[in-house]
């Protein structure tokens, strides 16, 4: 389909954007026109000039992972010299220096584990709710499916146990894009994108909150890309779970896949598309991990109207030798820099404090 | 008074002439995009959709200075450790390794004590006897007032003699912020704004082109970058001499100001942007992707550039202030960032003839 008036028209005023024309504007709108719709698609969302960030830490408590999906530096083998698994101390004071940091939340993923069972993570949940007041923000869908046939029981009983040990909500990693074509090439081993929206589906009729990624810039196509953010909105059209949106650019250092990183322009671009047809989502987060602090800033004015976190702790894109640093106070000039107000929120973006 | 940013819109579309209050008004401004869409207008009507680039390679003989700017990583004094000064022959060696298809060196330097002004032009004969190929764009307005003063010539006499040595044109740098106040505060032994100002149209007059920067983000004003690119445009109307303005961003890591570690992505791409709508006079405006980056300079090609320099090859004085970006981007890599921007490659001479478009 031709990028028309009509196309751009309708995504002005806030109409519904179907497959072949998101597909369009992906292709063949320009890099400032872009900005602009999603602009105005984030301001019909979120009027007022705020721009929000969170202050948590990633706590990767093993890099051993039986997926070993190709476009990841991260996991290692069992036997391999650099492999680990933190323990409770360890996690524990990483928590500590989460909460001394002003930090609301952690988020837990892994590598999935081949010894570590859904009772280690209720031991582990349990016991941290006891000691902390903090969200626990954590196990990706692809980890919760495992622990879910590790025990032999369903994704719902093992997110309903989980949930009863202290799990508050649910990351949107893994979802790397939502087509098994591009999955079966990327991640064989991991779980395909049916069972990572069934996790999804259930989490939220549980009343647990998720958020949703896409890695894109590898081996998908611009279909692929349109297709994952549809099918994205359609389930948040079923369950109003998903928080937000994370897009991100697969970092190629390190990897067995190789390649080249995306540009900024496909970035800006993408997280404009993003926003513009996932009109059901409410929040756009900007990847300041994966673009930098200065495309972060910029991405403002693409679509995004949430900054991420400070990750006081981040190893997985760092393993891809991509390491962007940022305190509070950065975020904080950026977003003010840029002409919106500050605002630290928690997890599932309450408003905590203004600056 | 208050202008809007309609009233300035409109003053694009009309291919008026910016004021200094509408300058002001547009980088107080945070609607970036529509920045974006002004400056793009204009960089379009200029040169369409051809984003220029040069395989050039840089080189900066010696980092010993008199001067002692402090904003600078790279100086050093004579006997400082990590003080070095490359000999004529060292310069050649390392302009010998150009690949082929290099057609512009870029050399600029500190000033150094003690080498005479016949040593430079020795050096400007032995690249254009050995390299007669390349484009030789030396010196900045800095270095040519301080080898005039070696030469014990005038600003003229010194440009006519080193240009017969083989000087081709001049580079931009050395500009800094033409504010006397800041420049004081900043580089207390550097030539006034006025002096380089000088030595530009000097070397317009005798039909020398140059380019002409601005260093921006450290403790300077919006007033002070306005005024910065009037002094330039002014310059511009009577000789027509300057080729493309390079806003610098200021790096501070290992510098002695200490303002902020870097310039935020939407101050770059407005001081672009602001500097394509208020230079009407300049053919180009170039992000210099070494202090940039790749992804700010590859997004700025929405913000009114035309131009991303070059291959650059071994850049020194920005990587010395903590710059992040790697010191080479092949000429492919070049030519990749334009396209995925959606823009036509062109390569370039140093005097923005056309050596290929790559199509």
């Amino acid at each position: 389909m031709e990028l028309t008036s009509t196309i751009i028209d309708a995504a002005a005023n806030g109409r519904r954007i179907g497959q072949e024309e998101g597909l369009a504007l992906l292709r063949n709108a320009d890099l400032l026109t872009l900005g602009d719709l999603a602009n105005t698609a984030r301001r019909r969302l979120h009027p007022e000039r705020i721009v929000t960030y969170i202050i948590d830490r990633n706590i990767n408590y093993t890099n051993i992972c039986v997926n070993k999906c190709a476009f990841c530096a991260f996991y290692r083998d069992q036997e391999s010299p650099d492999a680990y698994v933190l323990n409770r101390e360890e996690i524990f004071s990483k928590i500590e220096e989460t909460i001394a940091l002003g930090g609301t939340q952690i988020l837990m993923q892994g590598g999935v584990h081949p010894d570590l069972g859904i009772e280690y993570f209720e031991d582990l949940f349990s016991a941290i709710k006891s000691q902390f007041s903090i969200q626990v923000h954590s196990l990706s869908p692809s980890e919760i499916t495992y622990l879910a046939r590790k025990a032999g029981i369903s994704v719902r009983d093992a997110l309903m146990r989980l949930r009863a040990s202290g799990l508050d909500s649910i990351p949107g990693g893994g979802a790397e894009i939502l087509v098994d074509r591009v999955r079966e090439q990327l991640s064989p081993n991991k779980i395909r994108w049916r069972d990572w929206m069934g996790v999804m589906r259930e989490a939220h009729l549980l009343g647990m909150p998720t958020t949703a990624t896409m890695m894109f810039g590898s081996l998908e196509t611009k279909e692929d890309i349109i297709q994952h953010l549809i099918r994205v909105r359609d389930l948040q059209e079923e369950t109003q779970g998903f928080t937000a949106f994370i897009p991100w650019t697969y970092q190629p250092g390190n990897t067995k896949l190789g390649g080249r990183p995306a540009t900024a322009v496909e970035y800006l671009k993408t997280l404009a598309v993003s926003r513009i047809m996932l009109d059901n989502v409410p929040n756009i987060q900007a990847s300041w991990v994966t673009q930098g602090a200065k495309i972060a800033q910029v991405a403002l004015e693409f679509g995004a109207n949430d900054f991420g976190s400070t990750m006081i702790e981040e190893n997985v894109v760092a393993a891809a030798g991509v390491t962007f640093r940022m305190s509070r106070e950065e975020i904080v000039r950026l977003i003010k820099d840029a002409g919106y107000q500050a605002a630290q929120r928690d997890t599932v973006y309450t408003i905590l404090n203004r600056s | 008074m208050q202008i809007t940013r309609t009233e300035i819109t409109e003053k694009v579309r009309a291919g008026e002439r910016l004021t200094r209050e509408d300058g002001i008004a547009l980088f107080r401004s945070c609607d970036l995009l529509a920045l974006g869409r002004m400056a793009s207008h204009r960089a379009a009507q200029k040169n369409g959709d051809r984003v220029y680039f040069v395989q050039n390679m840089h080189i900066n003989p010696t980092n010993i200075c008199v001067n002692r700017c402090k904003f600078c990583a790279f100086s050093r004094s004579k006997d400082q450790p990590g003080a070095y000064a490359m000999t004529i022959d060292d310069i050649l060696q390392k302009a010998r390794s150009a690949e082929k298809g290099v057609r512009e060196l870029h050399i600029v330097s500190g000033l150094h004590p003690d080498l005479p002004f016949s040593w430079y032009l020795d050096m400007l004969r032995a690249l254009r006897t050995e390299l007669p190929h390349i484009h030789i764009k030396a010196f900045t307005a800095v270095e040519i007032d301080y080898l005039a003063k070696l030469a014990r010539l005038d600003l003229k006499e010194t440009l006519i003699k080193l240009r017969e040595a083989g000087l081709g044109s001049l580079p931009g740098g050395g500009a800094e912020i033409f504010d006397p106040g800041v420049r004081n505060a900043l580089c207390a032994e550097k030539i006034s704004g006025d002096r380089w100002l000088e030595v530009m149209e000097t070397a317009h007059d005798i039909g020398l082109r140059s380019n002409a920067t601005m260093l921006y983000g450290h403790i300077e004003t919006i007033e002070d970058r306005v005024d910065h690119l009037l002094r330039l445009r002014e310059l511009q109307d009577r000789t027509g001499g300057f080729q493309a303005f390079i806003p610098l961003s200021f790096h501070s890591p290992n510098t002695e100001i200490q303002k902020s570690a870097y310039t935020t992505g939407f101050d770059d791409l407005k001081t672009l942007a602001v500097s394509r709508l208020l230079l009407d006079n300049f053919d180009h405006i170039k992000a210099y992707w070494v202090m940039l980056g790749e992804k700010i300079t590859q997004v700025s090609l929405s913000f009114g550039v035309d131009d991303i320099d070059g291959t650059v090859v071994e850049e020194r004085i920005t990587k010395m202030a903590g710059g992040t970006t790697e010191g080479v981007m092949t000429r492919d890599e070049l030519i990749d960032l334009i396209r995925q921007a959606g823009r036509v490659p062109v390569e370039r001479d140093t005097l923005y003839n056309t050596v290929r478009v790559w199509s």
